[in-house]
């Protein structure tokens, strides 16, 4: 279910890391919460985001849920196709459903996000 | 599974989308059972109910349900009810699952009084009722199957007393949905089973069970009420567009007075649908603006599966309570364009 190769956030976001590129999305578990997602607002390309600080929202039929960057940065691609197709955070969230890529400042700050063993264990059986 | 008025209920089963659809297109199921009931009996029955509600009940013929509303002295919604005659002495009340204790003790103490002054007793009868809602066009085709009396015979807003799954039910159409459909009132033990049964009847019209998420976006597209956004304790029925559940001829009920000197001093506010033309989903209290100064707020607000547009309901000052209407609405710091539109946002065709 949750890739081994990402980390994982207590209020559901993943970050996978490639050189000193994140690439930062919401988790399966994330989507099936909040229902039919209707909205991803999210910052634009150059914004600097703070690890643990709000960054967007994504918004159901139900609610609204704000994003937490997983990690400290810039802003350096945003995930275009979710404002014509909100759908995809439901369909594939760990994968085309990215949200942002965000060039990270402090990459040890990794080290303090939950791996998709402890992920998996913090949401329970799904 | 969320908590509601201290019941534990399904926000959604498959989706609010997909729930929302069947309810519209084909059939849906959901389990409603949190809602109260309270049940008045005797000589003056019909009196106590007349007296504790806006509505005329002298209206009504055995069978027939009436939407009403029960109002403090000082004309604030206490709640709105559904009432059935069940005969010139009895009726059945449907209140919403948070109310139910309010409720009864505003009949006990603003209907009946210290002095009993009707003969009649009222009973918190919540506990002996199970209450499905069967709702969409197909819903009848569904019920038919296991239902022992005509149900295409049971007009809107009637019900009769009879039997699904063999199953002692108290079958109505009504529903809160703005579809055709049927509420069911059985025996709490039998509740599971009929569920069962009614989703096995239901399979080959494409039936699927619902949840409250979808059960909100239903009833806020046919511009339903839900107590605790659009109706409160500060809110009168002339404010909150139910002034046809208002029956001033009737004789006296409590709140009455209240009424009629608001309607004479004018009324300030009024319930006013919106749709949003700018990005952004307007969300129970969210502020509303008009010419950039706030002026109401939102009461429901939420993507509307059906139209595909952003709706919602708010309150705003009289004189800008008028179809075309542009106001803004806060959305987390951004003022969001929108605009007055009639109600409801969605009528059946039929």
């Amino acid at each position: 279910m949750y890739p081994e190769n990402y980390r994982y956030t207590k209020e559901h976001e993943w970050v996978q890391l490639e050189g000193d590129i994140g690439t930062v999305g919401i988790t399966f578990h994330a989507q099936k919460e909040l229902g039919d997602i209707v909205y991803a607002d999210l910052p634009k390309p150059g914004t600097l985001v703070e690890r643990g600080k709000a960054m967007g929202s994504v918004e159901s039929v139900k609610a609204v849920s704000e994003i937490y960057s997983p990690v400290s940065g810039q802003v350096v691609e945003v995930n275009e196709t979710l404002a014509a197709a909100p759908e995809k955070l439901n369909q594939d969230p760990h994968g085309e459903a990215w949200l942002v890529k965000i060039k990270v400042s402090a990459p040890s700050e990794i080290d303090g996000l939950l791996s998709a063993a402890d992920y998996q264990s913090y949401v329970g059986a799904e | 599974m969320i908590d509601f008025g201290g019941w534990e209920m399904p926000l959604q089963y498959s989706g609010i989308v997909e729930e929302h659809g069947a309810v519209r297109r084909r059939v849906g199921l959901f389990d409603v059972s949190h809602m109260g009931k309270i049940e008045i009996d005797g000589s003056e029955a019909a009196a106590l109910v007349n007296h504790a509600t806006t509505n005329d009940v002298s209206r009504l013929n055995a069978g027939q349900a009436q939407y009403s509303a029960m109002l403090y002295a000082h004309g604030g919604l206490v709640d709105d009810i559904l009432v059935h005659k069940l005969a010139d002495d009895r009726f059945f009340l449907c209140v919403n699952a948070a109310n139910q204790g309010k409720d009864y003790a505003h009949l006990l103490e603003g209907g009946l009084g210290a002095h009993n002054r009707f003969k009649a007793r009222i009973e918190n009868a919540g506990a002996r009722y199970a209450q499905l809602a069967i709702q969409g066009p197909r819903a009848l085709d569904t019920l038919q199957k296991l239902a022992s009396v005509p149900l295409a015979q049971i007009r809107y807003y009637w019900f009769v007393d009879g039997e699904v799954s063999g199953a002692r039910a108290r079958i109505a159409r009504t529903g809160y949905t703005g579809e055709d459909g049927f509420e069911i009132y059985i025996a709490p033990e039998e509740a599971p089973r009929v569920w069962e049964e009614i989703l096995a009847a239901g399979a080959e019209f494409g039936i699927g069970p619902c949840g409250l998420g979808a059960r909100n976006t239903l009833r806020l597209e046919a511009k339903m009420a839900l107590y605790g956004h659009e109706i409160h304790a500060s809110v009168t029925p002339w404010e909150a567009d139910l002034g046809w559940i208002v029956k001033l001829d009737k004789g006296d009920f409590i709140g009455k007075d209240a009424l009629i000197r608001q309607r004479q001093r004018g009324v300030t506010r009024k319930l006013t649908g919106f749709e949003m033309r700018g990005r952004g989903i307007a969300r129970d209290g969210y502020e509303v603006y008009v010419d950039g100064l706030p002026a109401g707020w939102v009461t429901s607000g939420s993507p509307s599966p059906t139209l595909n547009k952003n709706i919602g309901l708010c309150y705003l000052p009289a004189a800008q309570a008028r179809i075309g209407q542009a106001i803004s609405i806060l959305v987390r710091g951004q003022l969001v364009d929108a605009v007055t539109v009639p109600t409801p946002f969605y009528k059946r065709v039929s």
